[in-house]
């Protein structure tokens, strides 16, 4: 048998996936966490002078939220049933944080947690900064801004 | 052709190397499985108190060892070689039972395949007169392995329905020249194969080929036809793995007689927290040794095939794109 | 009525992403930096903005909401600051949400232990 024709058989005989659950599940779970995000948002917004620093105060929140319901062993569990809806949202940034954290602190402090704590995260934060800094410079050449 | 030589791959051994005294050790979800009354100790604590998984992982596997031993009546100094391997880099689980051992020490590696490649190297260890006890040890952990080859534990991960789970255990046997007990009759070492699959949560549907290719080779070359076996024991396929070997079975006309069960697909029965099944090296371990081996004693099983099937992925060369080699040891072993 | 606007922006962008991992080999960790770079090429866009407006926490829990805070937070101190704006203006409004995440991922390391 040809490695292509194998590859074709597995891919024809891979266990039917429940994409429709799943979708809802992510869309359920995912909606929840932005609804428990907009009850912080609205109570900080009372609270601090502008948009910007409400906006920076519900993401530590929600932050904060994500790395104790990690810390408490919850948040796998969660994302097992709503895949998407819990990692996408700000607390699933924030788990992998806590769970890289918690995983390497056996390999000591320095070279374990400190070293590795955005093992998982640290793509999203060097990709959303490359992005941001390339549209923002031509934002500001364009417009003059210099 | 050499004299213990059957046909290409397979080798046999006329002086019937026996599993003389065994010991099988398994976490809590392995013991609250179907299968959790066949294995000799089932944890309370898959860590054992120890500080990290690891640790855990080499306690289990010399506490198979010194049971193992115990069970014989042995003490280390009995044996000539200790055969190890388990699933971590450089096989340091194995390293370490090896270090409190204190028994000359050959580490092996197949992943899923190492237990029955350990026993085919022990069996042939005996069969030439280089020695009269060995002492053969695999052992995994759900916690080591997991972090090794996949993600940290507690990361917001959803697994699909091919993912299978690593076994939590160890098993360890003394194969000798003399004694009661199973008996070894062949081994069929395989040859490496890799149909270009890459996804590391199908790793059934990886191996599967080689399982089909080692028990093709081993029908071929012994002329036993696969229902001569009252049992074919795959492991660790899966239920994936093992619907596409009846699948590789079927396009080439090949008849799997229904004697055919795998190990990952038996352990956890059907809780669906564990997608595939099970693998890990220890997995096909405690199957021979605490499922198989009891219905030989019991006469259930008379003549049973072990392939330990073995997907021997590497973290960083799936990362660069590189597919999954896989591998499959067959031992034939009878009551 | 914010709170169900909330809930059904931040679930669809959650369905899609579910969408994209059902049905392509990407992992989450492809998804997760996609959405956060739509979010930061978008916020540096000014389309963002309006986004965040209608929807509230269903557009900036989303981790593009995250994308889309870190360029705002570069355009906000261009204005400021000049050219070191490109460069401080990443953690401006994220900042407070990351050094939350070291902390309280160091806190819960040292009380909390992986389980199964």
């Amino acid at each position: 048998m040809k490695p292509q024709e194998y590859q074709a058989l597995v891919k024809e005989n891979q266990p039917p996936r429940a994409i429709g659950k799943n979708v809802f599940l992510a869309f359920l779970v995912g909606g929840a966490i932005s609804a428990v995000g907009q009850l912080v948002l609205e109570f900080v917004s009372g609270v601090e002078r502008t948009t910007d620093e409400a906006a920076a105060v519900t993401l530590a929140i929600m932050i904060l939220l994500g790395s104790v319901l990690t810390g408490l062993g919850v948040y796998d569990k969660i994302a097992e049933k709503g895949g998407a809806g819990a990692a996408v949202p700000i607390t699933g940034f924030s788990n992998t944080v806590t769970a890289a954290a918690m995983e390497f602190r056996r390999e000591g402090f320095i070279l374990g947690m400190g070293a590795k704590m955005f093992v998982i995260a640290g793509p999203v934060l060097v990709y959303g900064i490359l992005s941001g800094f390339t549209v923002a410079l031509i934002k500001a050449v364009v417009l003059g801004y210099f | 052709m050499a004299a213990n030589q059957v046909g290409r791959q397979t080798i046999t051994f006329g002086i019937l190397p026996r599993l003389v005294s065994m010991h099988t050790i398994v976490g809590t979800l392995e013991g609250k499985g179907p299968y959790g009354g066949y294995f000799h100790e089932v944890l309370e604590d898959d860590l054992l108190g120890q500080k990290t998984a690891e640790k855990a992982e080499r306690q289990i596997l010399e506490n198979a060892v010194n049971e193992a031993l115990r069970k014989g009546g042995l003490v280390p100094q009995d044996v000539q070689y200790y055969i190890s391997g388990d699933l971590l880099n450089q096989v340091i689980s194995a390293v370490f039972s090896a270090r409190s051992l204190g028994v000359p020490f050959l580490g092996i590696f197949s992943a899923c395949g190492t237990f029955a490649q350990g026993l085919g190297l022990a069996s042939i260890m005996l069969q030439g007169g280089f020695a009269d006890k060995v002492m053969v040890a695999t052992s995994s952990h759900y916690q080591t392995a997991e972090r090794q080859y996949r993600y940290p534990i507690e990361l917001n991960i959803q697994h699909v329905p091919t993912n299978q789970h690593t076994v939590t255990g160890a098993g360890a046997c003394v194969l000798a020249t003399e004694g009661e007990g199973p008996k070894i009759t062949h081994a069929t070492f395989g040859k490496v194969v890799d149909m270009g699959l890459k996804n590391p949560n199908d790793m059934g549907s990886a191996m599967a080929p080689a399982a089909f290719a080692t028990l093709e080779q081993h029908v071929q070359d012994t002329g036993r036809p696969p229902d001569y076996y009252d049992l074919i024991l795959t492991g660790d396929l899966g239920r994936q793995g093992l619907k596409m070997l009846h699948v590789i079975a079927e396009k080439k006309g090949f008849a799997l007689g229904s004697n055919l069960q795998d190990g990952g697909a038996l352990i956890y029965g059907n809780d669906p927290k564990v997608g595939a099944g099970a693998s890990g090296a220890a997995c096909s371990a405690v199957m021979t040794l605490g499922f198989v081996a009891t219905q030989l004693y019991q006469g259930k099983l008379q003549k049973v095939l072990l392939i330990g099937t073995g997907a021997l992925l590497n973290q960083l060369t799936i990362q660069q794109g590189d597919s999954i080699p896989t591998v499959a040891h067959a031992v034939a072993i009878e009551a | 009525m914010s709170y169900v606007i909330a809930f059904l922006t931040g679930g669809l962008i959650c369905a899609a992403a579910q969408l994209v991992l059902e049905y392509t080999q990407l992992t989450p960790a492809h998804v997760l930096v996609g959405l956060t770079v739509i979010g930061a090429l978008l916020g540096g866009l000014g389309i963002y903005e309006p986004f965040l407006k209608f929807a509230g926490a269903g557009a900036l829990v989303p981790v593009s909401g995250f994308g889309s805070s870190i360029a705002r937070g570069m355009l906000s101190e261009i204005k400021r600051l000049g050219w070191e704006g490109l460069f401080t203006g990443a953690f401006e409004i994220t900042g407070l949400g990351l050094a939350a995440a070291v902390v309280f991922g160091s806190l819960m390391a040292i009380v909390s232990k992986p389980r199964d």
